[in-house]
């Protein structure tokens, strides 16, 4: 490894702007002309919109234009999709309801829009929306998922009868009843995995522009990925054709997910542009983002695990319940289903799986993808099972997760997923050597000693990342291909420029993606720069999510450049009158191995340019390109325990210890591993003790503010002890696994199974606030 | 409308502004110095915080008139030249940011912190006085070991000038 190679904690390249408030965020751009977007969204969660009187608004200084549904309507705008077809269980397709950009007729969450002002400046535009009436005939609401399936519940789209999108299944049945059928022990437990609110810190934002000349529009948006989002609003919203689209996704502010969908703000932005011939800015509000976003989780579920009298594992049946919201988001019908079942398995042995789920529309927020998306609410169900099965069975939580253990790969789980490698023992042996596991009895006691309730909880996660085999998700109903592309050009001075379709809204793929560059050639990473987030520079990508970006996003780069590489030696080869075979690149140079003779990579490129010198019949230039389609998932793992103590007074929770042993495959820049996983461990804990998206039972929602919804702060979390236990991923040349989802995996389940070891009560629901956890402790 | 005059990283301004307009607003549109960001509207996530009169506050959450006469410092105003303020240096030194977005804020507030405790610092101190910024990346992690490696630099700096 050298100085800036990998493997090396290089300080990030893209700091300097951001630490000197030079970063370009969507909001910072201006353009000429620019006009400001206000939308005018429903108060209710289910009414008719009968009428929209913009006449006062129309009126005003400043106001260009009103907009609403119906012209989107006319104007045969489509509607949002649904990128991931389900199929349930008897046979038929995903039942679901048209999602318009603007509501023409019916609003089915608090906050869908409904029309749009468009003025010259913000303030104008928002004073405008206050003149703009909205005449609705309020309809019965729904919110929770279970009023929601009842007889005579409200229903949202005539589409879904019972406000059911699906009704699917996985695993085999029968051999799951038979294991349960013969089991000496059966450990049973309810969960509700908590919605959340996903509160990138830079709200969504969006800039469209259109050149009425060239028929062309360039949106300027908030994205993960902007080339799907110029797919899609090219082949389904009927916007503009992908030629005549030009999407850029500047320094994003965070994603988490919820910058992966196609929003109906920018749809609109890009449709308003044209209509009213200047550009169109909308920058959402936190309150929008609370609105608007896409949720995460939202799951209740019940579930059975099997032990035989040995505390093997025989069999897990489940049962769960998915909150989509009022409309299908573009991934949404993936999330509980191939993200979530697949992943049941966990890190053990389970000869047999048998899970429904059941997708519900309720009057909410459309949910969708949020950090980790399914992997999270499969690892929190399996490690509280874990957790309550050992304290069923009286057998220590460590113990029993290690009799259970899968030790051989590459090992077939009953639900899809064939795990390539892992070593689980070693992070559970990693993490309880960090956190001192075996001299936790004396400190507990030590604790009850003066008042305090210590109590220690195991998570064992795996996750499915790397996403994805284009052919394997195809076959399970995904609507897009998961491979990644690359580009390297090196210019005749010898920089490079690495064009990626990854996208980097905090992951730091500006100096990690150099860091291969740099250890291949032996170029200063100051040489190279990353080109991304602009679909006229790069030609095609899918975009960051799902821990990808290094195993399948970097992994294409690498062949890119073994392709330049390639040619790059010959050209050397060449002029170093050596054979092709002989040539090896060290420190920036191509030589000719057991001599002295090299030459410097700067005057390869010149050589490839100036053209006067090429091997007969070999093109100029030095610019490759690569797709790259992986084999199979990565399958990340690790152990996260936690040690707290909880006041019996007051049900606060304190931190005492959290250490995480993660198993990432090949680490690019450990400094940046650990910071997507103190991150990702913080998303978890909130999940654990802090937020929760609520909605009263009409579909109001409670919690649209900082000021509701409680975000984890500094001194709501510890700092953390971190170490790496190393199994290579064999499924991608560089080893690597993926590290950016799982800290928010893992982390909630040790959470809760430390908090409810420490007050002796096994129910414990999320969020475990010093209020809910006091009740469970001092209820009968 | 009204004519604000204020002093923005050392240079004296005179900004017609709505009267509504807030501070953040005039710094960001009226002056176009962008890295002081927007993150919540109700004051809880410190994005926005800049330095008035050599105390940290919430940019969005004062009118632009109420810094009539003062001498306001943004992000773009504390590094010297290329030479970057200690705290800048140790966010980056210790990976104390990610996607960059709640980083001016807490740049800001962190100076003001270290100001306000002198050599004082500890991990419980920096995590109580970072209640008013909000990051979503790093889990804060990060964030603390960055304060409390600039309170030792800026120490030596002061020593120093």
């Amino acid at each position: 490894m050298g100085v800036e190679g990998i493997g090396a904690r290089v300080v990030r390249k893209e700091d300097k702007r951001f630490i000197t408030g030079k970063g370009r965020y969507v909001d910072d751009i201006k353009l000429v002309g620019m006009t400001h977007a206000h939308f005018i969204r429903s108060p209710h969660a289910h009414a008719k919109v009968k009428k929209i009187d913009s006449s006062a608004a129309l009126k005003m200084p400043g106001v260009v234009a009103v907009l609403t549904g119906q012209q989107l309507v006319d104007d045969k705008v489509g509607n949002l999709i649904c990128g991931w077809a389900i199929t349930s269980k008897d046979g038929s397709p995903m039942k679901m309801g048209a999602w318009p950009a603007m509501a023409p007729e019916t609003v089915r969450f608090v906050g869908q829009a409904v029309a749009v002002v468009i003025a010259d400046s913000k303030n104008l535009a928002r004073d405008a929306a206050e003149a703009v009436v909205v005449d609705y005939e309020e309809l019965p609401a729904v919110a929770d998922v279970h009023a929601a399936i009842k007889s005579g519940a409200p229903q949202l789209h005539p589409e879904a009868p019972g406000n059911q999108v699906y009704d699917w299944v996985i695993g085999d049945e029968g051999a799951t009843d038979a294991a349960f059928a013969k089991a000496a022990n059966v450990v049973k437990l309810d969960v509700t995995n908590n919605r959340l609110a996903p509160n990138a810190m830079e709200p969504r934002a969006a800039i469209a522009d259109y050149d009425a000349a060239e028929e062309h529009f360039t949106l300027y948006t908030t994205s993960q990925n902007p080339h799907v989002a110029r797919l899609v609003l090219s082949a389904f919203y009927n916007i503009a054709p992908e030629h005549k689209l030009r999407v850029i996704a500047p320094d994003v502010g965070g994603g988490f997910g919820s910058k992966i969908f196609i929003y109906p703000e920018e749809m609109v932005a890009l449709w308003a542009s044209k209509k009213v011939g200047r550009p169109v800015k909308w920058t959402g509000d936190r309150t929008e983002a609370f609105l608007t976003d896409a949720h995460g989780r939202d799951h209740v579920t019940h579930a059975e695990m099997a032990f035989d009298a040995n505390n093997k594992i025989t069999g897990l049946k489940v049962k769960t319940y998915a909150n989509f919201g009022a409309y299908m988001s573009l991934f949404s019908s993936s999330v509980p289903t191939y993200l979530y079942a697949t992943l049941l398995s966990g890190q053990y042995n389970i000869p047999a799986i048998h899970a429904e789920v059941i997708g519900v529309y309720t009057n909410t927020t459309p949910v969708d993808a949020y950090r980790g998306a399914g992997r999270p609410e499969a690892s929190y169900l399996i490690e509280r099972l874990m957790e309550t099965a050992a304290r069923q069975l009286k057998v220590d939580p460590a113990a029993l997760r290690r009799t259970n253990f899968i030790t051989q790969f590459p090992h077939q789980t009953p639900v899809i997923m064939a795990y390539d490698t892992g070593d689980f023992n070693a992070s559970l042996d990693a993490a309880m050597k960090a956190i001192d596991y075996a001299g936790f009895a004396a400190r507990k006691a030590q604790a009850k000693s003066q008042g305090k309730l210590r109590g220690i909880g195991v998570s064992c996660y795996i996750e499915a990342c790397g996403i994805a085999p284009s052919k394997a998700v195809g076959s399970l109903g995904a609507g897009v291909g998961l491979w990644e592309s690359a580009e390297v050009r090196v210019n005749p001075v010898g920089t490079i420029e690495i064009l990626t379709g990854s996208h980097s809204h905090g992951q730091g793929h500006e100096t990690t993606f150099c860091q291969l560059v740099a250890d291949r050639l032996g170029v200063p990473i100051s040489q190279v720069s990353i080109v991304h987030g602009d679909t006229d520079k790069v030609q095609f990508g899918m975009g960051t999510y799902g821990s990808r970006s290094a195993a399948v996003g970097l992994t294409a780069i690498l062949k890119a450049m073994e392709k330049m590489e390639s040619k790059a030696k010959k050209i050397a080869a060449h002029a170093l009158e050596a054979s092709e075979a002989d040539i090896v690149i060290e420190n920036g140079e191509f030589k000719v191995t057991g001599t002295d003779k090299a030459i410097a990579f700067p005057m390869v490129a010149l050589a490839a340019y100036t053209a006067h010198n090429l091997p007969d019949g070999m093109e100029p230039g030095l610019k490759e390109s690569a797709f790259y389609d992986p084999s199979n998932f990565t399958f990340p793992a690790g152990t996260y325990i936690c040690e707290l103590e909880v006041d019996p007074g007051t049900g606060k929770t304190s931190f005492v210890n959290f250490v995480a042993a993660d198993d990432f495959g090949r680490l690019i820049n450990p400094m940046i591993v650990e910071g997507q996983v103190h991150g990702g461990l913080v998303q978890g804990i909130g999940q654990a003790l802090l937020e929760h998206a609520i909605y009263d039972a009409n579909g109001q929602p409670v919690t649209a503010s900082f000021m509701d919804y409680a975000m984890p702060r500094a001194d709501d979390v510890p700092s953390f002890n971190l170490s790496h236990t190393t199994t290579l991923c064999p499924g991608n040349p560089l080893g690597i696994k993926g590290c950016g989802e799982a800290g928010a995996i893992g982390a909630s389940a040790a959470v809760i199974n430390a908090i409810t070891d420490a007050i002796g009560k096994n129910n414990l629901e999320m969020p475990a606030t010093p209020d809910r956890v006091w009740r469970t402790i001092h209820a009968a | 409308m009204s004519t604000v005059k204020l002093t923005v990283n050392g240079k004296a301004v005179a900004v017609d502004v709505e009267d509504r307009t807030l501070l953040v607003h005039l710094l960001r549109d009226h002056l176009n110095l962008t890295g002081t960001h927007v993150g919540c509207d109700t004051s809880q996530c410190g994005a926005c915080v800049v330095h008035m009169d050599g105390r940290a506050v919430k940019s969005c959450t004062m009118l632009a008139g109420q810094a009539d006469g003062a001498n306001v410092t943004t992000i773009e105003g504390i590094a010297k030249g290329d030479e970057l303020h200690p705290m800048q240096a140790a966010f980056r030194d210790n990976h104390g940011l990610q996607c960059g977005y709640c980083t001016p804020g807490m740049i800001m507030s962190a100076i003001d912190i270290v100001h306000r405790h002198g050599g004082q610092l500890d991990e419980a101190t920096v995590r109580h006085e970072l209640e008013g910024n909000i990051c979503r990346c790093t889990g804060y992690h990060n964030i603390v070991k960055a304060v409390l490696d600039a309170a030792g630099r800026m120490k030596v700096s002061q020593a120093a000038e």
